[in-house]
């Protein structure tokens, strides 16, 4: 390789490297401001902001969905498989809102430490497959 | 030679000859129309008509044989078109700089539609159009970088100049390709994390792989195929004034 080409390249590379690790501190740096959402254990442990609007998200706890007036308003827990947190929400829920399902909720706690969402969006999960699947994949594991 | 052995040195030095290229790609073109179309049509039918409907989703899952094809040929494109232009800089092969030129409407089409796919998927299934997580946003980030690309070409007027402005830029934006990839990772988003590109099995159903699998076949050979047939004029229009390019002329008329 000629001198000139050999330099070129190295110059090159330099400046990738260089942007590479320019970028990386940024995002290293505004990490926290990155995250989409809170997880429940952030809630629990008071790392969410008190009075501001912030996105919740974690998997609805099995039963725990309920409408206690019979109205709009539905309850439901949130939890990251450690800590829980209880959702009030009143409107249109997603079609994959389901118990079970990844959600993220944007809203604000309340004095009581209940979350009150004004907005809820289904997260789902990377997996593909078709029902009968899923059905035989279930089986076993409640049989349990 | 440093890195590269000579007898590939000296292959790619003739490969890059404009009228060795021209001939070459034109002799090309029908076979690699023909595998496309080997490729597409079944995987339409396989992934539209014999893959069967998701557990979660139903049918709508079904756009995602536009959608990850167009999503993963974005990325794709994007890192041919800073390698072809790093070789553009470093070689100074005209060629090259050719091929990193020629890629990028290329891939501005496809990002934008793995947008709008993405978009349309997510009205019904997450409940909104658009959020600002860090893979929809990055995702955003390249279709500018490739908007860049493609404006700062058009306002330089000596191609060569432009090819070099054109190869740091996207050099510069290779950044973002690691970023948008591991986005869904480094973070919490509301995009789901990678199904098919993980180190375990798929997290697919094999009957809903395999017609995925042919889109993004079928995808990168359109991309071959157009962004050959744009170097290929690109490539007229720098060499009008050629020996080869007059003597090919004059034998057609």
């Amino acid at each position: 390789m000629k001198p000139a080409r050999r330099q070129r390249l190295i110059l090159i590379a330099l400046m990738v490297i260089g942007v590479a690790g320019a970028v990386g501190f940024a995002l290293k740096s505004f990490n926290d401001n990155l995250m989409y959402f809170f997880s429940t254990t952030d809630v629990v442990e008071g790392k969410a902001p008190q009075d501001n609007l912030f996105r919740l998200g974690g998997m609805v706890v099995k039963g725990s969905v309920e409408r206690p007036n019979k109205g709009m308003m539905v309850r439901f827990k949130l939890s990251d498989y450690s800590k829980e947190v209880t959702v009030e929400y009143s409107g249109i829920l997603p079609d994959l809102f389901r118990e079970g399902q990844g959600i993220v909720a944007n809203g604000k706690l309340d004095g009581r430490g209940v979350f009150v969402a004004e907005e809820v969006l289904a997260k789902h999960d990377e997996n593909y497959m078709p029902p009968e699947v899923k059905a035989s994949l279930k089986g076993p594991v409640e049989g349990k | 030679m440093f890195l590269i052995p000579d007898p590939i040195g000296k292959f790619f030095h003739r490969m890059a000859s404009p009228p060795h290229f021209y001939a070459l790609t034109e002799k090309l073109m029908p076979w690699l129309t023909v595998f496309f179309l080997l490729l597409l049509l079944p995987g339409l039918y396989g992934g539209l008509v014999l893959a069967p409907p998701d557990y979660q989703q139903g049918d709508s899952y079904r756009i995602i044989y536009i959608h990850v094809p167009s999503a993963w040929m974005s990325l794709f494109i994007y890192v041919v078109m800073a390698t072809a232009g790093a070789i553009g800089l470093i070689w100074r092969i005209k060629l090259a700089e050719i091929v990193a030129i020629s890629s990028a409407p290329i891939g501005a089409s496809f990002t934008f539609i793995a947008l709008v796919t993405g978009s349309l998927w997510g009205k019904p299934m997450w409940g909104t159009w658009w959020v600002w997580d860090a893979r929809l946003t990055s995702e955003l980030i390249l279709l500018f970088l490739y908007l860049g690309v493609i404006g700062l070409y058009g306002a330089i007027d000596d191609k060569r100049t432009a090819s070099k402005a054109v190869a740091i830029l996207a050099l510069v934006g290779v950044v973002n390709i690691p970023i948008i990839h591991y986005s869904v990772e480094w973070w919490n988003t509301l995009h789901q994390g990678p199904t098919v590109t993980k180190m375990d099995k798929p997290s697919i159903h094999i009957s809903m792989l395999v017609p995925l699998l042919l889109m993004a076949g079928a995808f990168k050979l359109y991309y071959v195929i157009a962004m050959l047939q744009r170097a290929r004029l690109e490539l007229l229009q720098r060499e009008r004034n050629a020996q080869w390019v007059k003597a090919m002329l004059g034998k057609r008329a």
